[in-house]
């Protein structure tokens, strides 16, 4: 990625035209001009985003696009890769959330993440899910019992799982560990889900489950998922989002891009074509 | 979307897929001009072996129409075409439809031959046949060549021919209806008339129909079920 702009790429950088705006919902999240840079190189040049409030927002682009240095910001963990800088702002119900006063531990409760390998720590079912309360301090057996079925049957993993739940985590499959971590990340009640490639290294059934499981979510959480799978970004979304090197190439509806989307290179990326 | 714009895809043999049921389709659409011409054709001549000819050939219409329905379903299967490939198929596949209900149309024409076998020396309806079989047939093609070229300024001219096509129709069917009323005899024969007018009027239908596929295809716009004007106004503004 370079600082440098591509003469293509005039129209993708005005924000009008790749119509980062929503008019209709309401906003979770709101990116406003935003530049990452990696040391001296730029991965971000100037992001115009906004993440709808519990809609599904999905983004897409060719590796090494942006788009999941930008689904890492929205939780900050950015700040954990020391030649990183960040100017611009990324706000949350009005605040920025790379002012200053802002405490990251609660930011990243509010802002879940899930990545692309499933990760349970290597305790029981039971422990992972109820890891997060754990740490905030709550002890009441009775409130972990709740939250912990709870959030597994938000994650549709409880049936599979409700008369095994002091067997380790490891010992479920791919696609159970990564229900196990979504249950682990909406068990601390979070207002987003961000989800890095979380089916890309599952089996399709499985892949279908987390699809499923997308779904029923976004009744109670602002998703936002970045994927390489296009057919499962259309599948999933309600919005989408095509980056290229670094800009925001297009950003709308999803049935509309996917069929008649504006901007050519959008239509070279999905349908596969060498722009 | 560009003429050529289904050539560039980083898999050779879809674009391969995707130049084959098109050629296919305007192949097809070749043969039903053809057939349109020969239909008429034989009406005017009152050439029954022609006529039969045209029936004998709806068979192959058919066959094209399966054969490209079966590669746009496979095409839909195993590439899951966005954008505007995935407006190519779903266009080809109501576009060869609307082309084999043409060739349908043209079947009953010629059919209407055999009745007027009957008094050759009897032409009273063959210039309305001749005049609107000649519109239409123009509006065929200049459908499939807004198809080919993608081309929708074509296509809204097809449009508006619809227009008069229709107007011409409803004339001519206004002359036949008073020859009918004004004489004792010969109103199966007007009757056959009529029902060739019909056929032909319903091709500028289906040709229509296409140009309406095409700006579909080309711009994304669903235009059926609007008048030629509101078609242009549209696709002006898009």
């Amino acid at each position: 990625m370079t600082n440098e702009t591509q003469p293509s790429m005039i129209n993708a950088l005005n924000p009008n035209n790749a119509n980062s705006r929503i008019e209709d919902d309401n906003v979770s999240i709101e990116v406003d001009n935003l530049k990452l840079f990696y040391g001296d190189k730029q991965a971000l040049n100037g992001i115009d985003l906004s993440i709808p409030e519990k809609k599904v927002t999905a983004f897409i682009g060719p590796s090494g696009c942006g788009k999941s240095t930008l689904l890492r910001c929205f939780n900050r963990m950015n700040d954990l890769v020391d030649t990183c800088s960040i100017k611009g702002e990324i706000r949350m119900g009005g605040q920025n959330i790379y002012d200053k006063s802002i405490d990251v531990a609660s930011l990243r409760r509010k802002v879940g993440m899930v990545f692309q390998k499933p990760n349970p720590f290597p305790k029981s079912i039971y422990e992972n899910v109820a890891y997060g309360l754990r740490i905030q301090g709550i002890k009441s057996r009775r409130v972990l019992d709740q939250v912990v079925e709870e959030s597994l049957r938000g994650a549709a993993l409880w049936d599979e799982v409700k008369d095994r739940l002091n067997d380790s985590a490891l010992g479920m499959s791919g696609g159970q560990q990564q229900r196990l971590v979504i249950a682990r990340t909406i068990a601390v009640k979070p207002e987003v889900l961000l989800l890095d490639e979380p089916a890309s290294a599952l089996d399709p059934i499985s892949t279908l489950k987390i699809e499923e499981l997308i779904d029923q979510l976004k009744d109670q959480f602002t998703i936002v998922i970045v994927t390489h799978n296009m057919q499962q970004a259309a599948r999933v979304s309600d919005r989408t989002a095509f980056m290229y090197m670094g800009n925001l190439v297009e950003y709308g509806e999803t049935n509309t891009l996917f069929t008649n989307p504006k901007e050519k290179q959008t239509e070279d990326y999905i349908t596969g074509r060498y722009g | 979307m560009e003429g050529d714009g289904y050539t560039h895809h980083i898999s050779r043999q879809f674009n391969q897929e995707l130049e084959a049921v098109r050629t296919k389709t305007l192949e097809m659409g070749g043969l039903v001009e053809r057939q349109v011409r020969d239909a008429i054709e034989s009406v005017l001549t009152l050439d029954s072996q022609k006529a039969d000819e045209v029936r004998n050939k709806d068979h192959d219409i058919n066959q094209f129409q399966t054969v490209v329905d079966e590669e746009c379903e496979r095409i839909l299967a195993l590439r899951q075409p966005t954008a505007s490939d995935l407006r190519l198929v779903l266009a080809i596949s109501k576009i060869v439809s609307d082309i084999e209900r043409i060739g349908d149309e043209a079947s009953k024409v010629a059919a209407q031959v055999i009745g007027l076998r009957d008094e050759v020396s009897e032409k009273r309806g063959f210039v309305e046949i001749r005049h609107l079989g000649a519109h239409v047939g123009q509006m065929i093609h200049d459908a499939l060549d807004a198809f080919a070229r993608m081309d929708t300024d074509q296509a809204i001219r097809v449009a508006y021919e619809d227009n008069k096509v229709d107007s011409e129709y409803a004339n001519a069917v206004k002359d036949m209806v008073k020859i009918i009323s004004n004489e004792s005899e010969g109103a199966d024969r007007i009757l056959k008339v009529i029902w060739a007018l019909r056929s032909i009027e319903r091709m500028g239908d289906h040709a229509k129909n296409i140009a309406e596929h095409v700006v579909y295809l080309v711009k994304g716009l669903d235009v059926r079920h609007i008048d030629a004007a509101e078609m242009a106004d549209r696709v002006n503004k898009n």
